[in-house]
């Protein structure tokens, strides 16, 4: 029990990392075309692969959707920002330096109000900075693609494209928050058209800051945890951390600073091979490039461009669907879910849909591990639904196997209604059923006569299972009550 | 002075080999180096923002385009060895 007591006192200090692919044709510094997916190499130019004397030239959309991804986070845009070297050599950035930002970033000091099932946390944004994404590399040997050869691969198509880095104050009090933060993130940015922020596709990476609190109210030695290429294994991962570095306090032991890896296989961590040495990056201005100045004129504009934000189409759909927070908030955290709500709810109930979506089509969803836009229900399919159940062609118990089946298939619910004979017992026919029941069960219709309201309950699921739950409930009760005078 | 510790370590992260001789010639010429530089201490830089560029400009931008690119082969004939279309690299430690 002492265990127990003791496990609640520890709390955790989450800060996020994320590093943004922007919604660019071309590269940040070159016109090289931004793609994924295309064959190796086919995407390069002296500028991206680092020859001497190539020089890098900004691309103003880059600088545009930077500057309303901060807008969006309630960063304040800086009115002065200048690019700067990190020095360091790896094969997959071939100047020795990667162009980024130092210490006058282009945005700084913002925040998102994340829902969490505790309520809503609300994260500071460090600093929101530009940089230029590296290449990529295949190691060989790990995958075994080359046959007897013992180095890396490089494919310069990603190298130099737009890259967004977004650093959160270590405001993250569980690994859940954690999820929820990458969450809201991530549709603030797809809400904005400044990233598809696909993880898939690599457009949108998260890294976390992990330590405990001293007892003393101070942070603890934190970890670095990397390689976490879902949302779900964030949450994870940085559980793991947690309760490893947990266990080593328990043991009287103590943290040591460390890289760490999630493996979503043993969903346990390890520590990197830590270097010799700590990073050195000499960071100074970028003489290639010019500073920027961002006019107070030209920040407004951006800011009337920005398009509804989640946070404020939540508000919206609380007042004109009448939903509650909770509902809308589900609702809006996902773009797509949102557009595909708004679509149903045009001809169907507010709330009926908002509760079918956010619950039976949702969980279906999660189940699958799809998003809505791949799912082959459409707006019109659940709102057809939704007026099968008012208009009591359907049972409300018989509307989820309807849309289990919409949902598998992509059929029209009427169809499966039909296909599948799950329309609801008429008044016509459960009258019937229920005489049947109380002739097939005389004591205990004797005994709703005497009064015991208890055995209804009994008869009502016997008239079920003789509708095969094609009946709806609450008419079945009332109509046996009816006929039994109680 | 800079000691042969700091010309050890700036070699190191500029990735060269210096033997001991060069490393001693090396702190010599890199301490003339800051000499020199250390000069514009001795100006009033109060109120001088640093200057990275001499260049009065700024927002120099180009327009999100595609420009042409180069042809793979192109691309790779610079690279001391290629494999698959793909540049390759001694193995990183």
């Amino acid at each position: 029990m002492a265990e127990t007591k003791e496990k609640q006192t520890y709390q955790a200090v989450i800060g996020l990392e994320f590093h943004v692919h922007l919604a660019t044709k071309t590269k940040m510094f070159c016109g090289c075309r931004v793609a994924y997916g295309d064959s190796p190499n086919t995407h390069t130019c002296p500028v991206c692969l680092g020859h001497p004397g190539a020089l890098p030239v900004l691309n103003e959309k880059a600088i545009e959707l930077g500057a309303m991804a901060g807008i969006a986070l309630n960063c304040e845009v800086a009115s002065h920002a200048v690019f700067a070297r990190k020095n360091y050599f790896y094969p997959d950035l071939p100047k020795g330096y990667q162009i980024s930002q130092f210490d006058e970033p282009i945005c700084v000091g913002g925040h998102i109000d994340v829902p969490t099932s505790d309520g809503t946390v609300r994260v500071g944004i460090t600093r929101l900075h530009l940089e230029e994404d590296a290449a990529k590399n295949v190691h060989v040997g790990e995958s075994g693609r080359m046959h007897g050869s013992t180095g890396s691969l490089v494919d310069f198509n990603r190298g130099g494209t737009p890259l967004m880095e977004i650093v959160t104050e270590p405001d993250i009090p569980t690994p859940e928050a954690a999820r929820a933060t990458a969450n809201q993130l991530k549709s603030i940015l797809q809400a904005i058209g400044v990233s598809e922020a696909d993880m898939e596709k690599g457009q949108l990476r998260c890294d976390a800051n992990v330590s405990i609190r001293n007892p003393d109210g101070s942070f603890g030695v934190k970890t670095e945890l990397k390689n976490m290429n879902s949302f779900r294994f964030v949450e994870k991962g940085i559980a793991a951390e947690l309760s490893r570095q947990q266990e080593i306090i328990e043991d009287g032991g103590r943290i040591e600073q460390a890289t760490m890896h999630y493996d979503p296989a043993t969903d346990e961590v390890y520590s990197l091979r830590s270097k010799e040495e700590a990073h050195d990056y000499r960071y100074f201005p970028e003489p290639d490039l010019l500073p920027l100045e961002l006019s107070t004129e030209w920040i407004e504009e951006k800011k009337a461009r920005l398009p509804e934000l989640p946070a404020e189409m939540k508000s919206r759909f609380v007042e004109s669907y009448d939903l509650s927070e909770y509902d809308a908030g589900v609702l809006t955290a996902d773009r797509d879910l949102a557009s595909f709500y708004e679509e149903v709810a045009k001809s169907a109930d507010a709330k009926q849909s908002a509760n079918w979506i956010s619950g039976d089509l949702r969980a279906l969803l999660n189940e699958e591990g799809i998003e809505i836009s791949d799912s082959k229900v459409e707006p019109k399919d659940m709102a057809e639904l939704i007026s099968l159940i008012e208009n009591e062609t359907v049972s409300r118990s018989a509307a989820k196997a309807v849309l289990a089946k919409v949902f598998e298939t992509g059929d029209s619910p009427s169809v499966v209604v039909e296909k599948e004979g799950l329309a609801q017992t008429g008044s016509g026919e459960l009258d019937g059923v229920i005489e049947g029941v109380i002739a097939d069960n005389p004591d205990e219709a004797e005994r709703v006569r005497d009064g015991d309201k208890k055995v209804v309950g009994f008869l009502v699921g016997q008239v079920m299972k003789a509708t095969r739950g094609n009946a709806d409930g609450g008419r079945a009760r009332e109509l046996l009550m009816e006929k039994l005078g109680s | 002075m800079i000691s042969e510790e700091q010309v050890r370590h700036v070699a190191n992260l500029a990735r060269l080999g210096l033997s001991d001789e060069e490393v001693a010639r090396m702190g010599g010429q890199l301490d003339a180096i800051l000499e020199s530089i250390e000069k514009i201490q001795e100006l009033d830089l109060e109120n001088v923002p640093p200057t990275a560029n001499p260049l009065r400009l700024t927002n120099v931008f180009r327009p999100d385009e595609p420009r042409p690119e180069l042809d793979r082969d192109d691309a790779l004939s610079a690279a001391p060895e290629t494999s698959d279309d793909l540049f390759s690299v001694p193995r990183i430690d």
